[in-house]
């Protein structure tokens, strides 16, 4: 008892020293994201339909963030740990890359995903930071930097023969969601089986399976509450008559909004992509 | 009736492999897999070493300690055993490592000394190499970061109950992680001085 105690306290200790003192990850929410103020309006937007029209013309996603400073963390540091949060990217594809400017650091750095590596291997990631980007960030011109920096990365990836983009890219991945909902008709299925076979006891069997697959799948009490409790709603339903087709989905928002938040609907998302440490830095 | 038993028994052993057998396994393969890409990466490096050293010695023959220990340092590396198995012998593991950073301290003495040589500096082929020396490290620094927390998945599972009881019978131990003895000089970027005399 007393070293699960001292266990406890030791992974609340270092949850808590993780946390401590790095860079709040902001959300993705556009292709560009300029927590400094450094773009006019009219920058941004053209930067973001340059961005865009690579997605739609390759698949390939591209971001740019630009920020006062990753202190404490290096630029490669909070670059993996932006790139694991964002994946940008097609899932399965990973041709994702991210610019990122610590404006009071002078560094720059390009991430790039796995997927990328061919095309944008770290020579040439390099040569677009310190041929391109940095002379005109010493200047003082982080938009025609970035502009010309993007058109780049656009080039190159125009070049590298990769999957066809799927109409209407840009909008969300599905797969979260899918799974979920696999789940969610899997254990609405098993809970009537064992309904048919045990009675109202195989209900609750049902929803114990159910919370421990839930636990299994998602690693979260909350997740496992919902699952449960889903599942013994649905199982009651099934068993007082018709009805249980509309109860469901309405129950089940609860359970989708806990690790859904992927169908913000227009905004920019990341697609799954992800990072190995790939890409350049540099500095001004 | 049989038949209740039959559905009884299945959701039974459902829920034993709950006792945390099966998530052993998925973490052990997540270690197996982060390892391999840790392997993959330091090989990654090593492959490079070669060329660096020739660029380096065409512009900079004299200095011979350096390259030597680079030189060195990557033969020690390249004639380890570098197996998954690694993974559960700590003393192996501990060489490995000790190996590993010895090369990475050759490495930098040499990108050091390299300084010196504005000629070195401009050679496009000792910037590309460089460029991909930085993105190897970096490659090796995320992969070591995935093992480390990788590894501290799978003793978690086998060190906490119920799945300790599991892991006893089936004999399965704790694995070895990398000590981080420079994780603060790793977490602080290094000072830059802006008084340096104007070599460059």
């Amino acid at each position: 008892m007393l070293r699960l105690l001292v266990a406890l306290c030791l992974i609340a200790g270092s949850v808590l020293a993780n946390d401590a003192g790095l860079v709040a990850l902001p959300p993705l929410a556009a292709r560009v994201t300029d927590l400094t103020a450094t773009l006019s309006a009219d920058q941004r937007t053209r930067l973001e339909e340059e961005l865009a029209a690579v997605e739609k013309e390759k698949g390939t996603q591209l971001a740019v963030l630009i920020l006062p400073s990753t202190q404490p963390e290096s630029i490669e540091q909070f670059g993996i740990r932006l790139a694991e949060a964002w994946k940008i990217g097609r899932r399965g594809v990973n041709d994702g890359a991210i610019i990122i400017v610590a404006k009071d650091d002078h560094r720059m750095r390009i991430e790039v995903g796995y997927g990328l590596e061919g095309a944008i291997p770290d020579a040439v990631a390099k040569r677009v930071i310190a041929e391109i980007m940095t002379p005109q960030f010493k200047q003082g011109d982080y938009a025609g930097g970035l502009d010309q920096a993007v058109q780049a990365l656009a080039g190159i990836v125009a070049g590298e023969p990769l999957p066809p983009p799927k109409p209407g890219a840009g909008s969300a991945g599905s797969g979260p969601a899918d799974s979920h909902f696999v789940f969610l008709v899997g254990s609405i299925l098993l809970a009537g089986f064992l309904r048919a076979l045990l009675g109202l006891g195989g209900i609750a069997v049902a929803a114990l399976v159910a919370g421990w697959f839930a636990w299994t799948i998602f690693a979260s009490w909350l997740a496992v509450a919902a699952a449960a409790a889903i599942t013994l709603v649905v199982g009651l339903m099934a068993g007082a008559g018709r009805g249980w087709s509309r109860g469901s989905p309405s129950s089940g928002g609860g359970f989708w909004s806990s690790s859904g938040g992927s169908s913000s609907g227009g905004g920019f998302s990341g697609g799954g992509g992800s990072f190995g440490g790939g890409g350049a830095s540099g500095g001004w | 009736m049989r038949v209740r038993l039959v559905a009884l028994f299945l959701v039974l052993s459902t829920l034993l492999a709950g006792c945390g057998y099966n998530q052993i396994q998925i973490n052990d393969e997540a270690v197996n897999a982060a390892w391999s890409e840790v392997l993959n990466q330091y090989k990654r490096r090593a492959d490079l070493i070669p060329n660096l050293v020739s660029v380096v010695q065409g512009y900079a023959a004299h200095e011979k300690e350096v390259l030597t220990k680079v030189t060195e340092a990557r033969a020690s590396v390249a004639g380890m055993k570098a197996t998954p198995e690694l993974v559960n012998d700590e003393a192996a593991f501990a060489k490995f490592q000790k190996a590993q950073g010895e090369l990475s301290g050759a490495l930098a003495r040499l990108l050091v000394v390299s300084e010196n040589y504005p000629q070195l500096k401009a050679d496009a082929n000792f910037r590309e190499l460089q460029a991909q020396l930085e993105g190897t490290e970096n490659r090796i620094a995320v992969a070591r970061n995935r093992y480390i927390k990788g590894v501290q998945d799978y003793n978690i599972s086998v060190r906490t109950f119920p799945n300790s009881l599991t892991a006893m019978a089936m004999g399965w131990k704790t694995k070895a992680n990398f000590t981080v003895e420079d994780e603060k000089a790793v977490a602080t970027p290094p000072t830059i001085r802006f008084d340096a005399p104007a070599g460059k």
